[in-house]
């Protein structure tokens, strides 16, 4: 016997092992993948309406509420008008539509990451017997390659909006899991205990002092949900999400070198936009931590 | 003091032993195994040790130990923010060790307020927000919690400030925010984990005497926790002094003075500025009652400090000093050889 070939799994063993696994989930997929996909039908119609009103919209009304938005998230100028000369440059560029599709389902998903991600957040500070068993879901989720996961969800539910979305949530969804259980566990033992000599209820608590303390937490975890997803657009269009990331994938499989170019920056544009007024917002909702004496 | 009535807060053979299995090492300790055995054996650690006390009401009652003797553990049993290994507290005659969830909660609520050594204020919050924050956990109404908080803001001298967050104000100022929080419980008890130890001295002795002046009038019964002997002789009606987890005496400023209790009491005491802690009523001779025969003899009061009846006596020039109580009545008197003894004791 030789060192330097591993005894592996012989070749015959190793077929069935993955037919029988590839079988079962087909079986799984044939049983359940219909009511699943109606399980996830009101999430279809929540992409459907959120991207037909990005579309409808004006384009002026659109950008309108976009700086207006950025304005009273940031409290800054500068981010404003970097706001109005993106889309500008983004519709005078062809890119408009692309555009409201991709705002449209990274909306969507930060939505359903936080109304997800924050409640485990909670659970996973409260016990550390979750936060062993999370933990190592999330990695999971963080490392897999985006491809893997792929598979199981279109063999689920096909080719479209949904299933890309989930593949988009999969992956964006544990940065603000982890920050929200950090954000949670990380609030001064001695204010927690100040709030359990005055007796405060769990939820008291988590009302008036581990959130509002946490949120600074949380906040950067929103903001990485969306870096995260947006960074999944590319991929997803391989499963039918419309938007940027379509074109930047046909710029692919035909060199379409200034396609691909174009639309990689208005996915930059929109990026840089999101982080910083995210992270101005962020700041805002910390000022208590100035130590200034004057208010 | 009425003998008769029961106390405030009485507790009962508390014990605390902190580790894995605290009721078993309990047991070794009940068998005659000390503290240091006990942590190097077992790796348990005796924070509290059969402590028989009971606390008066409407009295400033200070718990005094070194770091380590158990002080802030045994404070925390009074609202069971730690719960005993062994022993009873009653407040009011109700065992708090055997409260639900939920009526744990409501005497917390109503019964007992706390300030903190590191102030433990709401640093997202306001000063005003902080100080309602006990009363919106009560469920108090907003006009009622808006009146009471704006109250007792000015009452700890802080009006102007209440839209301040606490990390703009200085260390003595967020302290009279969690007094003010405290206070504005309304709760029949006040604990006072070293609440001024964070301060610094000036600051320090200021809280005391914003302390003591409240106390004049509200007549709580108040818990002081502190590692300061200066401190606890100043405000406290009376001491208790803890050490290694037990508790070595409990009594009046003067009687630990003069009596004190043991070797490490009395070295404790040793270096306490008696004259103005000691007061009149301690040093006199109650047998003798009248002046002797001299022209010169002052009159003082029995709450008066030694220092105060030292400076009353050399202002007049006179060596006899009668010391007589509120009403006026004549109840002992003080020589300058009384003086000397008791300030060089």
């Amino acid at each position: 016997m030789s060192w330097s070939e591993f005894p592996s799994m012989s070749r015959a063993d190793l077929r069935s092992l993955r037919k029988s696994i590839d079988e079962s989930f087909r079986n799984f997929t044939q049983e359940y993948g219909e009511s699943l996909e109606r399980f996830f039908d009101p999430l279809l119609e929540f992409l459907i309406f959120s991207e037909r009103l990005l579309l409808s919209t004006p384009w002026p009304i659109m950008i309108a509420i976009c700086a207006a938005l950025a304005f009273l998230a940031s409290r800054s100028w500068k981010i404003v008008v970097g706001v109005i000369l993106a889309f500008t440059l983004i519709g005078y560029l062809g890119m408009w539509q692309d555009t409201m599709r991709t705002l449209s389902i990274i909306t969507v998903c930060t939505i359903v990451a936080i109304a997800i991600g924050i409640p485990i957040g909670i659970a996973m500070a409260r016990s550390n017997k979750l936060q062993a068993l999370i933990s190592p879901i999330l990695d999971v989720m963080q490392t897999m390659p985006s491809f893997v996961y792929l598979i199981p969800v279109v063999m689920l539910l096909g080719i479209g909006k949904v299933p890309g979305l989930i593949a988009v949530i999969i992956y964006a969804l544990p940065p603000i899991v982890r920050l929200t259980n950090l954000g949670i566990r990380q609030v001064d033992p001695d204010v927690i205990e100040a709030a359990d000599a005055y007796g405060c209820s769990g939820w008291q608590k988590l009302v008036n002092i581990q959130m509002p303390l946490a949120l600074p937490s949380i906040f950067a975890g929103v903001n990485q949900t969306i870096m995260m997803s947006l960074s999944m657009v590319v991929i997803a269009s391989m499963i039918g999400v419309k938007g940027l990331g379509q074109p930047v994938l046909k710029a692919i499989t035909n060199q379409y070198f200034s396609m691909g170019l174009l639309n990689g920056f208005a996915i930059v544009a929109i990026a840089i936009i999101f982080d910083r007024v995210s992270q101005q917002y962020g700041r805002r909702i910390q000022q208590h931590r100035q130590g200034d004496h004057n208010g | 003091m009425d003998k008769n009535k029961q106390p405030k807060i009485q507790i009962v053979n508390l014990s605390k032993v902190f580790g894995r299995s605290p009721k078993k090492m309990l047991q070794l300790v009940q068998q005659g195994m000390d503290k240091n055995e006990l942590l190097t054996k077992h790796r348990h650690v005796l924070a509290l040790d059969n402590i028989n006390m009971e606390l008066k009401e409407h009295s400033i009652e200070v718990i005094m130990g070194l770091s380590g003797s158990g002080k802030s553990t045994l404070i925390r049993h009074i609202n069971r923010l730690i719960a005993p290994t062994a022993g009873e507290v009653l407040v009011d005659g109700e065992n708090v060790c055997n409260m639900s969830a939920g009526q744990l909660r409501r005497f917390r609520q109503q019964k007992t307020a706390m300030v903190f050594q590191n102030f433990a204020l709401l640093p997202h919050r306001t000063v005003i927000d902080n100080i309602s924050f006990g009363l919106q956990i009560q469920g108090k109404s907003d006009t009622q919690i808006k009146r009471s908080s704006y109250y007792w803001l000015e009452r700890v001298g802080l009006a102007g400030y209440e839209k301040n967050y606490p990390a703009q104000l200085s260390g003595g100022m967020q302290q009279r925010v969690g007094l003010a929080r405290a206070l504005a419980c309304d709760a029949d008890i006040l604990m006072m984990d070293e609440a001024f130890s964070a301060l610094d001295p000036l600051i320090r002795s200021d809280m005391q005497d914003v302390l003591l002046e409240l106390q004049r009038e509200l007549k709580k019964t108040i818990v002081f926790i502190t590692h300061d002997l200066d401190e606890a002789l100043k405000i406290g009606d009376r001491v208790a002094i803890l050490n290694q987890g037990q508790l070595i005496q409990q009594g009046s400023a003067d009687n630990i003075l003069l009596h004190p209790a043991d070797d490490y009491v009395r070295r404790f005491v040793a270096d306490v500025n008696r004259t103005g802690v000691l007061r009149a009523r301690s040093i006199m001779d109650s047998q003798l009652q009248t002046s002797p025969d001299f022209s010169n003899t002052v009159v003082v009061q029995e709450d008066d400090t030694v220092r105060e009846v030292l400076h009353s006596m050399l202002s007049a020039d006179s060596y006899n000093a009668l010391v007589t109580n509120q009403s006026g009545k004549t109840v002992g008197r003080i020589d300058s050889e009384m003086l000397a003894a008791a300030v060089n004791n």
